[in-house]
């Protein structure tokens, strides 16, 4: 029940956000979705990932989003025309999805494949950590969580690779660091 | 397994429903702060149809105790977890781009900068 | 916002606490919800707080640039080598259990200095991502 009405909220704050031109306002919903998402997930029994979604999704991505938004104009410009296309093409891809959708297993069947599979191992606490998501995050699956890390590390080094600020001298000495 | 009722499959809708309206953001709007929230909206669905099946009725967050017996599918949350981090990098980044993009073109719609980079091409194909 | 005393007062109070439970976050991860990614963004976010409400130029002197610079790599590195150890004990790349001669204890030495290693660096990450947005509003706020 308070899954549904969660769904429900998210699917209001979706149509609004998309509705909006003024950015802020947008990104106030953004972060509105978030701590929505984080509370489903606490529904949902996904205790770590809701303490992540509400730090990242809702705390870190905001402060972002207004930061960047700083930078730029804060009004999005009226679209030309009517987005009929986009649409068609969006309702047309939703229309297959939830097809595809319908086959999938009821919500929260315990005969579900997911629940055949891996996740019964996973459970027997094999390595003494009660919390099994940590175990299996770091000592399981820890070439995955190698490959994130890097994926994050990448993506910080990117990121000063395009925002580092260079001061250019007039006789050429090029850049400087901080 | 599967009953084909819409009420068993409600997540699933909803999950389809925010993943095309992030897609609809990302090919309708022309502003790339919006279409980067579009995106995430679209990358936060998916995290939504991970966590879902996972989800049993009677179960517990997947933390062992002797007191209970049923718990949720762990696996999907470790997926989501890492990739929620890795969203903010990425979403980060985009918007590290969008913020050049503003410095260069001056703008960050999209028509605009069309117009801008045909305006150069123009005057490149007049000079030759 | 910088001359805000209740902000002021209320930010003071409030960031030893987060970074606290930051820690919390980290060390109770094996038994309770979280570990280094949570605990790394609640570390980050105390930090960014503590900017957004006394300057960026007053958080600079205190976690300099180049400390969060080498967080972002320090993380990495000590992930890996983690791995590393875990093939000079005679292991597997990120086998645990060779790290102690009680393999579960090898387990729990491994996961805690690979949370470690993901907390150094999703901190610095998102520490650095701030930096680089707030440092480039600030310049043009000067120009402006």
């Amino acid at each position: 029940m308070i899954v549904n009405s969660l769904l429900v909220l998210m699917m209001v704050a979706v149509l609004s956000l998309a509705r909006t031109r003024n950015l802020f306002a947008v990104i106030v919903l953004s972060g509105i979705y978030s701590f929505l998402m984080a509370t489903l997930m606490v529904a949902l029994d996904a205790v770590d990932v809701a303490m992540t979604e509400a730090a990242v999704g809702a705390g870190i991505s905001t402060v972002l989003l207004l930061g960047a938004l700083h930078l730029c104009k804060s009004e999005e410009a009226r679209p030309a025309h009517r987005p009929w296309l986009p649409l068609a093409l969006s309702g047309a891809t939703a229309a297959l999805l939830i097809y595809g959708a319908m086959g999938l297993p009821d919500f929260a069947d315990p005969n579900a494949p997911i629940h055949q599979h891996v996740a019964p191992r996973y459970l027997q606490n094999e390595v003494d950590v009660p919390n099994v998501v940590t175990a299996v995050l770091a000592s399981f699956r820890g070439y995955d969580t190698l490959g994130e890390t890097v994926v994050v590390f990448t993506a910080g080094a990117g990121i000063i690779a395009l925002l580092r600020r260079r001061k250019h001298k007039p006789e050429g000495k090029g850049r400087d660091g901080e | 397994m599967s009953s084909g009722g819409v009420l068993e499959h409600f997540t699933y809708i909803v999950t389809v429903f925010l993943m095309v309206a992030g897609l609809y953001v990302v090919i309708a709007r022309g502003n790339l702060i919006k279409k980067l929230v579009g995106l995430s909206v679209f990358q936060t669905s998916v995290y939504l149809l991970y966590i879902a099946p996972g989800k049993l009725i009677g179960g517990t967050a997947p933390i062992l105790s002797p007191h209970y017996t049923v718990y949720s599918n762990p696996l999907p949350h470790v997926l989501i977890l890492t990739a929620i981090v890795v969203g903010v990098a990425t979403l980060a980044l985009g918007l590290a781009l969008a913020v050049r993009i503003k410095e260069t073109y001056g703008s960050i719609e999209e028509d605009e900068i069309t117009a801008a980079d045909n305006a150069v091409q123009d005057a490149e194909d007049a000079r030759s | 916002m910088e001359n805000d005393l209740v902000l002021r007062v209320v930010g003071k109070l409030l960031i030893p606490f987060i970074l606290l439970f930051a820690l919390y976050v980290q060390f109770h991860g094996d038994f309770g919800p979280g570990g280094g990614f949570q605990a790394g963004t609640i570390s980050a976010a105390g930090i960014v707080f503590h900017a957004l409400v006394f300057g960026l130029e007053q958080t600079r002197r205190i976690v300099p640039d180049r400390l969060v610079e080498a967080m972002l790599a320090a993380g990495v590195l000590l992930y890996a080598g983690v791995g590393v150890a875990g093939l000079l004990l005679g292991g597997n790349y990120l086998d645990y259990f060779v790290l102690d001669p009680d393999p579960i204890h090898g387990q729990h030495r491994g996961i805690f200095w690979v949370e470690a290693g993901v907390h150094i660096t999703v901190c610095g990450v998102m520490l650095k991502i701030f930096y680089m947005f707030a440092s480039r509003s600030q310049r043009k706020d000067d120009e402006a």
